[in-house]
């Protein structure tokens, strides 16, 4: 119950950054030239001045800076994060919409990456300065250092418009009006390439780290007596060596929890998903100021469970960390 | 016997005939009914509803569900659509509209005056962008009876400049849903409730809207497409991407990258050009601020305009979806653009030789002063054009730094705040000058209303020429001011338009009846279909 307390702990002390980052958020954002009038009048292509005058009133921009972010706190306080300028709905509502696109991507381009990048890290390890080793580390480089939106038309290119396998983009097929598993095996086969374009980078971060961890452990005492045991290297491997490897692994997943939210706007875009990533670059792009703010608070909640989790799974792994030394 | 199997035969000969090559078997290709048109959507807008919003982006979907009084026909005139017939006053300050009747709303409702009358005046005239300008001098619409709206204004009218303004800008919205409500925040914005041929159905936003055949449309046994579908996708490449894949079939208003329309357009599955856009045009600006006092000595204006060599800039890098400009009338605008207006061809010594006489001699480097040039964020030729002009005018010892803004922070960095030297962008030409063209030269412009004279450039000559073309009811006398205006303007040269330019349609050969009048991306697609 300690690690309860120990994570619950930085559960509380996330809060007030929480809070820093939205108001410094809102106040970078008054930085930026134009607001979302502006933003609206390039989409009209001309308007009057009244117009404009008569949008700002609607829109609560005719109000003093320290007015506008007391509105936009005291609202937060009650659980309101306020009305999209750009689509005319509660913001929750509008996030609500995108959340399930970029969890399943999320989810879908981790889970891919952390497995891959964990069997082939091991492999790399135990072939380590052998071909297959040379391969891995290649392949793991040439996927990290490649463009992802390069990556991703390049696939839809081969498997969408040459071989025709799988849909060049969106999130489901609009004409067919799927129901139950049909949608769903529909809604997987539009995931496929952005999932594989999003984790072949983290893949090769994986994999890396995996590797040299692996290499590490691998030297320490504690495997050395295991061998002299008489266990397998299978099981030293698995029971011994992996277990302590995954430490950083885990550490590196909560952190790119976070950097997947907001770093997969470029996916999102080339396939067209509806995810948050491009919400929030619409949002900046449109200065539609509570729906970027919104989307900051439900991916720093999201960041913030994550951690916790990983809090949670490093006591699992490490039972020092538990025992509270 | 013999003679009816043998016409038995014929005839089933035919059939087959028919069926595999349809093409082959009617010189006049009958139209397939059914199908569904996938249309690329690239920027969500807020709203739907074109009698609140006009541009291309609110017409690419609100112009199948709504429809205006009046519309274009083939030949780019005035053609009947809500209104049937119409007829103005000798003074030309009263426009009698009879409207179609026997029109319903989706909802079931009957189209009338009322509506008219409601959209005019609490749309058109107090919200619709340069609606608000046009209808400046409305009063009041009458409905002396159901099929009859007459539209009173305190200033003559002309009639032409009205018809040509109402296909972009009178599309009618039902008074019955609208009234009594907040309009800007009225549901109906984002699904739509209209007279058109297809009736709203779904708005996923950041995934698709999709529109289906409506069964009571006042056009009998039309439209031919059961339904139209609008992609979103926001990345050009992708875009041509999923058009390969078959997708997507009709890509509007030259949303795809200008190597990627070059590539399609070798295509044989694809159709890429600008007919049906024609009432689309626009000129890429050179806009001066003259508060700069550099900018504000003639000389330096006429300089760098002839720094520039479009014609190379435009074989090189725009290829055939542009043309040489001459000024803000484009020459698509058969019914006023003039001949033989005073022109800036490339010709770097003259630029020079201007440069020295304004007294700006080449310092250090050879450079004789900086600018900073805001290009607008739209458009791919725009950041191209920006960067030509930076390096042409390098060549006659002016340095150019370039800014780059996006959308909101161009617009307010340029036209509210004037913290600009030089800026280029689009002017959208909407038919008739007095529209959306004589804007950018008007003194008197409220500070902060985009594409409009922030420059701070006043000429009384030409203010009143505008003022005068306005309410000028007869067409030729009209005709004429606005060549005066041109002369006048590209004499004096606050802004320069060197660059011509028609949106760009891709569109899937399997279409039939497409591009049939200059606005038909915007337009209905009533008579659309789709060949197997």
């Amino acid at each position: 119950m300690r690690v309860l307390a120990l994570a619950g702990r930085r559960l509380a002390a996330s809060l007030p950054t929480l809070l820093i980052i939205l108001i410094g958020l809102f106040l970078l954002l008054q930085l930026a030239p134009g607001d979302t009038v502006d933003a609206l009048m390039a989409q009209m292509g001309g308007g009057s001045a009244e117009i404009a005058a008569d949008l700002r009133a609607f829109y609560g921009l005719d109000l003093s800076v320290p007015a506008q972010l007391g509105n936009y706190l005291w609202r937060l306080v009650r659980l309101d994060l306020g009305f999209s300028a750009i689509y005319g709905k509660p913001v929750a509502t509008v996030i609500l919409e995108r959340l399930p696109a970029t969890l399943l991507l999320m989810t879908a381009s981790l889970s891919f990456a952390f497995f891959f990048g964990l069997v082939l890290g091991v492999l790399a390890a135990r072939r380590v300065n052998r071909w297959p080793d040379t391969l891995i580390s290649t392949l793991g480089l040439v996927f990290y250092a490649t463009p992802s939106f390069w990556f991703g038309l390049m696939a839809i290119v081969l498997f969408a418009v040459h071989l025709q396998w799988l849909p060049a983009g969106g999130f489901e097929e609009v004409e067919a009006g799927l129901t139950g598993f049909a949608r769903m095996l529909d809604i997987a086969s539009h995931l496929v390439l952005p999932t594989l374009t999003l984790g072949l980078i983290f893949l090769a971060i994986y994999l890396r780290i995996m590797r040299a961890t692996m290499l590490e452990v691998l030297t320490l005492d504690f495997v050395r007596t295991a061998r002299a045991k008489g266990l397998d290297e299978t099981r030293v491997i698995t029971r011994h060596v992996l277990r302590n490897a995954l430490l950083p692994m885990v550490t590196l997943i909560g952190l790119q929890a976070g950097t997947m939210l907001g770093g997969s706007v470029v996916v999102e875009s080339v396939f067209s998903l509806p995810g948050l990533g491009r919400l929030a670059y619409e949002a900046v792009v449109q200065r539609d100021l509570n729906t970027l703010l919104g989307i900051v608070f439900v991916s720093a909640v999201l960041v913030i469970l994550v951690n916790f989790l990983v809090d949670l799974a490093y006591a699992r792994l490490d039972p020092r960390i538990g025992a509270g030394r | 016997m013999d003679l009816t199997r043998r016409a038995t035969l014929l005839t089933s000969a035919a059939l087959a005939a028919s069926v595999l090559h349809p093409e082959r078997a009617f010189a006049q290709e009958t139209p397939r009914r059914g199908g569904i048109m996938s249309v690329h959507f690239a920027t969500e807008q807020r709203i739907l509803n074109p009698s609140l919003q006009a541009s291309t982006g609110v017409y690419i979907v609100g112009g199948k569900i709504q429809e205006p009084l009046v519309d274009l026909d083939a030949n780019g005139n005035p053609a009947p659509c809500l209104a049937e017939s119409w007829e103005a006053a000798p003074d030309g300050k009263t426009i009698t509209f009879k409207l179609r009747q026997g029109v319903t709303w989706h909802d079931g409702r009957p189209f009338t005056a009322a509506d008219v009358q409601f959209t005019a005046m609490e749309m058109w005239k107090k919200i619709l962008n340069y609606g608000t300008a046009v209808q400046l001098f409305l009063e009041a619409v009458d409905t002396p009876d159901p099929h009859t709206a007459v539209f009173r204004y305190s200033r003559a009218m002309p009639l032409g400049l009205l018809l040509r303004a109402l296909p972009d800008l009178g599309y009618v919205s039902p008074k019955h849903v609208y009234e009594g409500s907040d309009i800007r925040q009225n549901p109906a914005n984002t699904a739509p409730i209209g007279t058109g041929p297809f009736r709203f159905v779904q708005y996923e936003r950041g995934q698709f809207i999709i529109a289906d055949r409506n069964p009571n449309y006042w056009r009998n046994n039309l439209p031919y497409l059961d339904r139209v579908i609008w992609r979103v996708v926001g990345d050009r490449a992708a875009a041509a991407a999923q058009m390969e894949a078959g997708q997507i079939l009709f890509s509007p208003y030259s949303s795809l990258t200008i190597a990627d329309l070059q590539r399609l357009g070798r295509d044989p599955r694809f159709e890429v050009t600008t007919k049906g856009n024609e009432g689309n045009a626009r000129t890429n600006t050179l806009e001066f601020n003259f508060r700069n006092p550099v900018l504000a000595d003639i000389r330096v204006r006429r300089a760098i305009a002839h720094a520039l060599d479009v014609p190379f800039f435009i074989e090189n890098f725009l290829g055939d979806f542009a043309k040489l400009g001459t000024g803000p009338i484009p020459s698509v605008s058969t019914d006023f653009y003039p001949q033989g207006m005073p022109q800036y061809a490339f010709d770097r010594r003259r630029a020079n030789a201007l440069l020295d006489e304004a007294g700006h001699r080449r310092g250090a480097g050879g450079v004789r002063f900086n600018l900073r040039l805001h290009p607008a964020p739209w458009g791919e030729d725009i950041a191209l054009w920006s960067t030509f002009i930076q390096q042409s005018l390098q060549e006659v010892g002016i340095r150019v730094e370039i800014v780059r803004l996006d959308a909101a922070g161009f617009l307010r960095s340029v036209y509210n705040d004037w913290n600009f030297d030089l800026a280029t962008g689009w002017h959208q030409y909407r038919n008739d000058p007095a529209v959306s063209t004589t804007v950018w030269y008007r003194s008197g412009q409220p500070k902060g209303a985009p594409w409009t004279n922030q420059w701070g450039w006043t000429d009384a000559e030409t203010d009143r020429i505008i003022d005068d073309a306005q309410s000028e009811v007869d067409a030729a006398k009209r005709r004429a001011l606005y060549a005066d205006f041109v002369r006048r303007v590209n004499t004096e040269l606050p802004i320069w338009m060197p660059i011509e330019q028609i949106f760009v349609s891709v569109l899937s050969k399997r279409l039939r009846n497409h591009s049939n009048t200059p606005r038909w991306a915007s337009s209905s697609w009533h008579d659309l279909w789709l060949a197997s």
